[in-house]
C-alpha cells in the first residue's frame, strides 16, 4: 500500500512539474503586462516535441543520445525520494540528503558531457559555465544540508521533516539562514534569472540552453521535462523542509488530500516569489555569479555557526 | 535546547543572528550609500532587540535606550552620513573590497574565534541570552575587519560605529543594559563622534582631494 502511494506520488511529481513551469510563466506574464499562455502550455510543448522527428548532429556519440534518458531518469529517481504529499513514505528511506545532492551531480555530469560531446563552441561554453556555477553552488547546498542535519540529528529528509513537525513552531535562526542560502542555490542551480535566463536563446549569456542547443524532438522534450522536474524539486525541498506544516503524516485520504492542497499552495506562493524576483532583477554578468554564490555559501556557514552558537546550550 | 525557550528569547536570538548578518553585509558592500543603509538596518535591529529584552525581563529603562538607539543609530547618524555623502558627491564612488570572498571567510573565522573565546563565560552563567555575547564580540571584530579592509574614510567611520553597536548589544543582552547615565553618555559620544567625523571628512578632502585614507601616508610634496 505504502509503496503504491510512493509510486503515485512520484507520478504526481513528474506530472505536476510542467504545470508548475506553466504557472511560473503565467505569473511572469502577468507581472510584465503580457498575455499569458495557458497553464497547460508546457504539456502541449512537450507533446509537440515528443512527436517531432529528432535530428542528431553528425559528430554525436552514444553519450549524446543516452544523456537525455539518463538525465530524465535521475530526475524521476530524485523526485521519488523527496516527500511531496506525505512524509513517511517508504521510498524516502532509501536515500538521504547527501544522496540527493549526488543525484543532482550525476544528472549534471551527463548534461555537461552531452554539451561537450558534439564539439560545438556553444556546448562547450555552456558546459564550462554550468560546471563553474555548480562547483560553487554545491558547497553552499552542502552547508545547508549540514545545518539541517545538525538541528534534526539526521540526514534523512523525511525524518528531518518529522523533527521539524514534532518540535512545533520554533524560531530557529539557523533555519532562516539555511532557507536564504537554499533559495539562492536553487535559483542558480535551476538556471533562473539572476544567474541564467531560461527564456532566451541570447547567444552569449545562456548556460543551460547552450548545453541543450543541439537537441531536438524527443530528446529535447526529455531534457526540458527533466529541468522542469528539477525546478519543482527545489521548490518542494524549500517548502517541505522549512515549512512542512500540513503535509500528510499518515496515509488516510484526508491527510493525503490535505498534504496535496498544502504543497500546491506552498509551491504556488513560492512561484510568486520567484516570478517577482525574476521580474525585478536583471540577469547578472557571469563573473558576478561567483560573488552571488559565495554569499549563498556565507549564509550557509552563518546558519551552521548560529546553530552552534545560539541554539545549543551547555546547561 | 531552543524549543524550551520562550518565543521572546527565540526572537532575541533571531535578532542576534540578523545583526551578525548585517555586519557581514556591510563587510561585502562596496557602494557607500548601501553601506549606510545596512548600517541603519543594524541600528533598527539593535533597537528592536533592546526593546525585546526590556519586554522579556521587564526592565523599563531599556525602552529608553531602545528609543535612543532607534533615533540615533537607526535614523540620525545614517542620515548625517547620507547627507555628507550626497554633499561631497561620493554617492557614485565605489570602495571596492579586494578579495571579497577572502574577507567574508575571514569574517566567519572571526565569528568562530569569538565563540571560542566566549565559551567559558557562557558556561559560567545560567542566563539564557548570554550566548549572544559571542555574537556581539563577533560584531565588534567584524567592525574592526571592516575598518581594516576599507580605504574610504566614510566606510571606516561606518565600521567604527558598528563596533559601538556590538558593544551596546553586548551590554544589553548580557548585563541587561548599563546604567542610564553611562548609556546616555555613550549615545551622545557617538553622536559627537559622527559630527567630528563629518568635519574631518571635509578636512581630509581639502588636504588630499580624496577620502582614500591610504593617500594620507604619502607626503603631499611628492609628485604622484
Amino acid at each position: 500500500m505504502a509503496w503504491i502511494l510512493a509510486i503515485l506520488q512520484t507520478l504526481l511529481f513528474i506530472g505536476g512539474a510542467p504545470l508548475l513551469a506553466g504557472w511560473i510563466k503565467m505569473l511572469k506574464c502577468w507581472l510584465q503586462n503580457r498575455n499569458a499562455p495557458s497553464l497547460l502550455q508546457p504539456y502541449r510543448d512537450l507533446r509537440k516535441l515528443w512527436r517531432k522527428e529528432s535530428i542528431l548532429p553528425e559528430s554525436a556519440s552514444w553519450i549524446f543520445t543516452a544523456a537525455p534518458y539518463l538525465v530524465f531518469t535521475v530526475a524521476v529517481l530524485t523526485a521519488a525520494v523527496v516527500p511531496l504529499v506525505a512524509v513517511d513514505l517508504p521510498s524516502a528511506r532509501i536515500i538521504d540528503v547527501f544522496g540527493l545532492v549526488g543525484f543532482f551531480a550525476l544528472a549534471r555530469t551527463f548534461l555537461v558531457l552531452a554539451g561537450m560531446d558534439i564539439g560545438t563552441a556553444f556546448g562547450g561554453m555552456g558546459s564550462s559555465r554550468e560546471m563553474t556555477i555548480s562547483s560553487l553552488a554545491e558547497p553552499a547546498m552542502l552547508m545547508v544540508v549540514f545545518t539541517l542535519a545538525m538541528s534534526a540529528g539526521t540526514t534523512n529528509l523525511s525524518m528531518g521533516m518529522d523533527y521539524v513537525l514534532d518540535s512545533g513552531l520554533v524560531l530557529r535562526p539557523s533555519f532562516v539562514f539555511a532557507l536564504g542560502s537554499l533559495m539562492l542555490v536553487a535559483v542558480a542551480e535551476t538556471g533562473r534569472v539572476p544567474v541564467d535566463n531560461p527564456a532566451t536563446h541570447l547567444e552569449l549569456t545562456m548556460i543551460h540552453e547552450a548545453m541543450i542547443l543541439e537537441y531536438s524532438g524527443r530528446y529535447l522534450a526529455l531534457m526540458e521535462w527533466a529541468s522542469q522536474i528539477k525546478l519543482m524539486l527545489y521548490g518542494v525541498l524549500i517548502a517541505n523542509i522549512f515549512f512542512p506544516w500540513y503535509i500528510g503524516r499518515d496515509f488516510s485520504p484526508a491527510a493525503l488530500g490535505q498534504g496535496l492542497l498544502a504543497i500546491m499552495l506552498k509551491l504556488a506562493l513560492l512561484s510568486v516569489l520567484l516570478a517577482l524576483s525574476e521580474t525585478l532583477l536583471a540577469k547578472m554578468r557571469i563573473f558576478r555569479v561567483q560573488e552571488y554564490l559565495s554569499f549563498a555559501y556565507l549564509l550557509g556557514v552563518l546558519g551552521m555557526l548560529s546553530h552552534i552558537i545560539l541554539e545549543v546550550y551547555y546547561a | 535546547m531552543l524549543d524550551e525557550l520562550s518565543y521572546y528569547h527565540q526572537a532575541i536570538l533571531h535578532l542576534a543572528a540578523l545583526i551578525t548578518l548585517s555586519s557581514f553585509l556591510m563587510l561585502g558592500q562596496s557602494r557607500l550609500l548601501r553601506l549606510i543603509g545596512v548600517f541603519a538596518a543594524q541600528g533598527f535591529l539593535l533597537s528592536a532587540s533592546t526593546a525585546l529584552v526590556a519586554q522579556t525581563h521587564d526592565f523599563p529603562h531599556l525602552y529608553i535606550s531602545a528609543l535612543l538607539s532607534l533615533l540615533l543609530k537607526g535614523l540620525l547618524i545614517p542620515m548625517m552620513l547620507y547627507r555628507l555623502v550626497m554633499r561631497m558627491n561620493l554617492h557614485r564612488e565605489m570602495d571596492t573590497v579586494e578579495h571579497p570572498a577572502g574577507v567574508m571567510m575571514g569574517g566567519a573565522t572571526l565569528v568562530v574565534f569569538s565563540y571560542y573565546v566566549c565559551l567559558p563565560i557562557v558556561k559560567l552563567s545560567p542566563l539564557m541570552t548570554l550566548n549572544t555575547i559571542s555574537v556581539s564580540l563577533a560584531v565588534v571584530l567584524l567592525g574592526m575587519l571592516l575598518m581594516i579592509t576599507r580605504r574610504h574614510a566614510v566606510a571606516q567611520v561606518v565600521g567604527f560605529m558598528s563596533i559601538e553597536n556590538g558593544l551596546f548589544f553586548a551590554a544589553v543582552v548580557s548585563t541587561m543594559g548599563m546604567p542610564m547615565v553611562v548609556e546616555l553618555g555613550i549615545a551622545f559620544d557617538v553622536l559627537v563622534a559622527a559630527v567630528i567625523f563629518g568635519i574631518f571628512f571635509f578636512h581630509i578632502r581639502s588636504s588630499i582631494d580624496s577620502l582614500d585614507v591610504d593617500r594620507l601616508s604619502k607626503l603631499s610634496e611628492v609628485e604622484e
